[in-house]
């Protein structure tokens, strides 16, 4: 079985997210950019099932700053291929321009199933999986837990609130969103990422269908108000104590 | 194209969603500032047309093979629906069934989607919808450069009993192509049952992400215990198995309305926000400073967990 894995790259949400000059994008100039948590767990879900079924994990990213780090990083947990798909990203991608370059790049490799992340933090304009399937014409189930492959088809389980699942059968190939896999994602020690920077190579796809406009301009991104921020405490750990204690006792939460 | 507002209603187990009545409140007032009307488009299960009084009219779409939600086969039919009414506004819910279909019928349609809707207005004609992004961080005022636009609404945006209107709405059958595309609904499989119900809780001390591994857990088992209090947690913790799922607060997990809901490292990521911005009292130590739990929290530390929780346990055993 072929298992294509699409990675993006994202703001890492533990720095301050600066604005840019006319506040319609971040300042990428010194954004720290991660995996995008959900990502990591698609690929481990690969990798269980090439583990169960045998084949091929290939991992497609777009070209963003650090992504070798992150391909290589692929190479030591398991996956047989690395491709970096050119282009300019240098002010990000909308997720409809990275579901187009993916769909592109995916179309001459062999393969039966996709896997992405559920979303990303930067999904204004819908979820890369579900816009990659319609760009390619397969079918997709998203916030999936769970994925069985028998030859041809997938049994997937699908999230719904209050811990319910639906429970699919899906005709491959198909891209799934995944959400959590049985596992959590595998860790690739440094110098095993080390070792994949001498020993592998990435591969290099171009575009050359060219990317899709999204068809939404932001007008301007801002923080939430403050009006309803909540009071803070001060202090050190015990005053902070204190005071919280105090508050409960106010409400009558402790006697 | 029409000015009117279309809304997708989304309904489980023959229950519509509170989701569906926030969206219903909100588009009566898009149509109304559009001078278009709002139409539900109701796939499946007839019977629940009567719930839809805020709406001018039901268009139903009622084949047998549409009963359970399915993602292609509701696309398709969404889409056709969507392409031969040419609505100016198309309201889906950000849920993990509405997941499936905006984006879907955002390419098979070639129409713009802004996803994870906080807020959509009309100014100067224009369709402008606020987006939540980078896990509530930052807002994003978003705007269509053609004339229709699909948006995708976060559960909790909006009121839902201004959607609830009384009175019988006009229902029209609408019948459309059905196609699976690949995709049988099997069936669904309800939750294990859970040791503690934290629904029923009135304290709740919820731990995250900050708490880095599963050793640290008794601390804030004893700071719960200390309380009177259960434990539960954000989706990082039971996706890594150190919690069952009935433990999980939020989207895919709980809603919880307890008096007091004790949060310990946890961000406060839209989807942790749907199941519990209604608890009585919150509280939320987290040592980033911009974390957005601070925004809906009563009170706010930014400390580190390590440092308070445990003087906070003692504090509350020695009363
Ligand atoms: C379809 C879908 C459904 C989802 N459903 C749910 C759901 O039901 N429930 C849910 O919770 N999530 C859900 N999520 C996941 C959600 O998007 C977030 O990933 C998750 O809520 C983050 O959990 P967290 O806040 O614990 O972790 P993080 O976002 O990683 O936050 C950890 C926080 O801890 C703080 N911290 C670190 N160290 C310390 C310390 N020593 N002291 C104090 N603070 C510290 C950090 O500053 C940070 O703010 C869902 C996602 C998707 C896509």
């Amino acid at each position: 079985m072929n298992i294509i894995v699409c990675i993006r790259q994202v703001p890492d949400l533990i720095e301050e997210l600066e604005l840019n000059d006319d506040s319609t994008g971040l300042n990428r100039e010194y954004l720290k950019l991660g995996v995008n948590e959900f990502d990591d767990w698609a690929l481990e879900q690969a990798l269980l099932l090439k583990e169960q079924h045998g084949g091929t994990v290939t991992c497609l990213a777009l070209d963003t700053p650090d992504v070798d780090n992150t391909l290589f990083t692929c190479y030591a947990k398991g996956a047989d291929k690395a491709i970096k798909i050119e282009g300019d990203f240098a002010n990000g991608a909308t997720s409809h321009q990275a579901a187009k370059l993916f769909a592109d790049a995916i179309k001459p490799l062999p393969h039966d199933l996709i896997l992405t992340g559920v979303q990303s933090v930067e999904d204004l304009d819908g979820q890369v999986g579900v816009l990659l399937a319609t760009y390619l014409g397969v079918p997709h189930v998203s916030v999936i837990t769970g994925v069985q492959v028998n030859s041809r088809v997938a049994v997937v389980r699908k999230e719904y609130a209050g811990g319910l699942l639906a429970e699919f059968e899906v005709d491959l190939p198909a891209v799934l969103g995944i959400q959590a896999a049985k596992q959590a994602p595998r860790y690739a020690p440094i110098s095993k990422v080390r070792a994949m920077m001498k020993e592998k190579k990435i591969e290099t796809s171009i575009s050359r269908d060219g990317t899709v406009d999204a068809g939404i301009a932001i007008r301007r991104l801002f923080k939430p108000e403050n009006g309803k921020h909540a009071e803070m405490i001060e202090g050190d750990a015990d005053a902070v104590a204190a005071r919280v204690v105090e508050i409960l006792k106010e409400r009558g939460l402790v006697k | 194209m029409s000015n009117d507002v279309f809304v997708v209603v989304e309904h489980l187990k023959g229950k519509i969603g509170d989701i569906t009545f926030e969206m219903l409140g909100k588009a009566r007032e898009i149509a109304d500032a559009l001078g278009g009307k709002l139409n539900a488009v109701l796939i499946g299960d007839a019977l629940l047309a009567a719930q839809l009084g805020k709406a001018d009219a039901v268009l139903h779409i009622g084949e047998p093979m549409l009963a359970n939600f399915t993602p292609i086969a509701h696309k398709n039919a969404l889409a056709e629906l969507i392409r031969a009414r040419a609505p100016r506004v198309v309201m889906i819910a950000n849920t993990s069934m509405g997941m499936d279909l905006a984006a879907s019928v955002s390419v098979s349609l070639d129409l713009p989607l802004v996803a994870y809707c906080k807020n959509v207005r009309v100014e100067d004609g224009k369709i402008i919808a606020t987006a939540q992004l980078y896990g509530g961080k930052l807002l994003a005022d978003a705007e269509a450069t053609g004339d229709q636009v699909i948006v995708s609404i976060l559960a909790g945006s909006f009121s839902a009993d201004a959607g609830r209107g009384a009175g019988a709405p006009v229902v029209e059958q609408v019948s459309v192509t059905t196609n699976d595309g690949g995709v049988r609904f099997k069936q669904l499989i309800e939750p294990e049952a859970a040791d503690v119900d934290i629904t029923k809780q009135e304290i709740l001390v919820s731990v995250g992400r900050g708490i880095q591994n599963a050793d640290n857990l008794p601390l804030v088992e004893e700071l719960a215990a200390a309380l009177g209090g259960a434990l539960s947690a954000s989706r990082p913790i039971v996706d890594n198995g150190w919690l069952p799922k009935s433990r999980q607060v939020g989207k895919s997990g709980q809603t919880v309305k307890p008096k007091m809901y004790f949060m310990v490292g946890i961000s406060g990521a839209p989807e942790h926000l749907e199941g519990m911005r209604d608890a009585g009292l919150i509280i939320a130590i987290n040592t980033d400073a911009n974390a957005p739990i601070f925004d809906v929290a009563h009170y706010g530390i930014t400390a580190d967990l390590f440092d308070v929780v445990p003087a906070l346990t003692e504090k509350i055993k020695s009363q």
